[in-house]
């Protein structure tokens, strides 16, 4: 018997405005424990959108959200999810000790509990000795660090990460690739992790799933066969390489983008210069 | 990593008074201008007169000026006090009740444009010329508007990942408000209660202008203009001002202990 799926999306289609702008049509996915599962594609592809339809942050027009075998919004309502932003969204007048037990705070744990589990956290994510500082103090990539902290704090089944790396420099970006891997590895969560970028999601994901855009549809799926765990050579195995091809063939078949190049951000700014 | 250093307080000192040197400089060069220039020019005494004298006559009439001072500071914090309290409260409802926002919010960025101290006869007419209460009136509804205005575009400045974030834990209006929308309003807050100080003296003076107390600060000032007393009309109108320095200073300092782990109110350390 396999698992019962973490989020199961069934026939899932959400529309904008009385004039019916569709940003998903009948999206159709389900996860298993422990996966980590990359949402690629162009922007309008509704990507964004599918992760708070699966977070209950957004109601679908027509279709069934699943999450830890309950409907999506009784699952926000457990609090069976973390969430990361692009934005680190932490808190100014908070220490990054605060910002990270906000959560368990809004669940009632007591004081000596919490301090425990912030300290833990602030282990997982190597920022021991940071907890007194307030987050403008921090880097943009520290920053990052504590949101998913703070996501992982009440230990959460599923952890969705909307672009958490996207306003990063292209060097923290790849350190925070290993960390979160790391992080995965230690806190067996189930991750949905929503990117522009090919590579990151190649070099993450135990599947990565293909969006097209106008209206939303999954134009494909890869499964990542990499070995775990990656490390800085994943990126220069013949199989990465592969992975990448195949990835950028699905978005390019189904009109992503039409010319070649790494990441979409790239294809956008060609696109741009070229008008 | 190591954790970020902290600065030493004797730097901090050392930075403040590099800070304040050269308004401490603009400050004296002003009043040995006025000292000087006042009586090398021959200025007459009630055109203006020199500090210094300005300064006696404080000083001899300090019990007099005092107790006006205080008199007239009750009816500015008073209305001040009213004026903000009332704001805050129809700033929360307002964000609460969107609705209800949109539809009353046009007419108070009409009325914070509307120069109310024109009404000050009005409310003496409507509380009383000699009572404290019509100049409390009339600077609360010049406090009102733009306290109101500040804080409701600060209850709703949050970014919407932060709301986001919120429910994403299952937090109700209520606790978004309270973790939230009321800590991300505060700088907007404080902004419109600065101004309200100023304000609120401004009122309560203007409101005496057109008739009040005895023992009020714009009383004396106008009666003594009036008998051409030009020196203590001077030492009135410094008495008014070092009370609304110290109003708006105090109000700044609650500000600056409220809001010390905001980034605005320090520099980041790299």
């Amino acid at each position: 018997m396999s698992p019962e799926p973490v989020v199961s999306l069934r026939q899932v289609s959400k529309e904008f405005g009385q004039g019916g702008v569709v940003a998903l049509q009948d999206i159709d996915l389900e996860l298993a424990p422990g996966e980590f599962v990359s949402l690629i594609g162009p922007s309008g592809c509704g990507k964004s959108t599918l992760l708070r339809i699966i977070g209950d942050l957004i109601e679908p027009t027509r279709g069934d959200v699943v999450v830890n075998g309950k409907p999506a919004h009784q699952a926000r309502l457990d609090r069976d999810y973390g969430i990361v932003f692009q934005d680190a969204v932490l808190f100014d007048w908070r220490t990054v000790a605060k910002n990270i037990s906000l959560p368990l705070e809004m669940m009632g744990w007591n004081r000596g509990k919490r301090a425990e589990r912030v300290r833990e956290m602030l282990d997982l994510v190597e920022l021991t000795g940071f907890g007194d500082h307030h987050p403008w103090q921090l880097s943009g990539g520290m920053q990052q660090r504590v949101a998913i902290a703070r996501a992982l704090a009440f230990h959460p089944p599923l952890l969705l990460m909307d672009e958490p790396f996207g306003a990063l420099d292209e060097m923290t970006r790849e350190r925070l690739n290993l960390e979160l891997l790391r992080i995965w590895e230690a806190s067996g969560s189930t991750v949905v992790f929503v990117t522009h970028s090919i590579a990151e999601a190649v070099f993450l994901s135990t599947r990565v799933v293909v969006m097209s855009p106008r209206p939303g549809r999954i134009a494909g799926i890869v499964d990542i066969d990499l070995p775990q765990p990656r490390g800085i050579e994943t990126r220069e195995q013949p199989r990465f390489a592969e992975l990448v091809r195949d990835v950028r063939r699905r978005l390019r078949a189904g009109g992503g983008f039409e010319q070649e190049g790494d990441t979409l951000e790239e294809e956008l700014i060609v696109a741009e210069e070229g008008l | 990593m190591l954790p970020l250093p902290r600065d030493t307080l004797a730097r901090r000192v050392g930075r403040r008074l590099a800070d304040w040197a050269p308004a401490l400089g603009v400050f004296v060069l002003g009043i040995a201008a006025w000292e000087l220039g006042v009586r090398g020019l021959g200025v007459q005494r009630f055109l203006l007169p020199p500090l210094s004298e300005i300064l006696r006559t404080t000083w001899e009439q300090r019990d007099t000026l005092w107790s006006a001072g205080w008199f007239t500071f009750q009816e500015a914090l008073g209305g001040y006090v009213i004026g903000c309290g009332a704001a805050v409260v129809a700033a929360l409802a307002l964000a609460r009740w969107r609705p209800l926002g949109r539809a009353l919010m046009p007419y108070a960025i009409a009325a914070n444009a509307v120069p109310i101290i024109a009404f000050a006869p009005i409310t003496n007419n409507w509380f009383g010329v000699l009572n404290m209460e019509s100049k409390m009136a009339i600077a609360a509804v010049i406090c009102f508007f733009p306290v109101l205005v500040n804080t409701l575009r600060g209850l709703t400045s949050v970014r919407p990942a932060s709301i986001e974030l919120m429910r994403s834990y299952a937090a109700g209006e209520l606790e978004i408000f309270r973790r939230v929308r009321i800590p991300t309003s505060l700088p907007f807050l404080f902004s419109g209660l600065k101004v309200a100080t100023v304000l609120a003296m401004i009122g309560a003076i203007v409101g005496d202008y057109f008739g009040g107390s005895q023992s009020s600060l714009g009383i004396q000032i106008r009666r003594s203009a009036g008998i051409f007393n030009f020196q203590t009309a001077w030492a009135a109108i410094l008495v008014a001002s070092v009370i609304g320095i110290l109003f708006y200073a105090s109000v700044a300092l609650a500000e600056r202990v409220t809001m010390r782990y905001f980034p605005s109110a320090r520099g980041r350390v790299d």
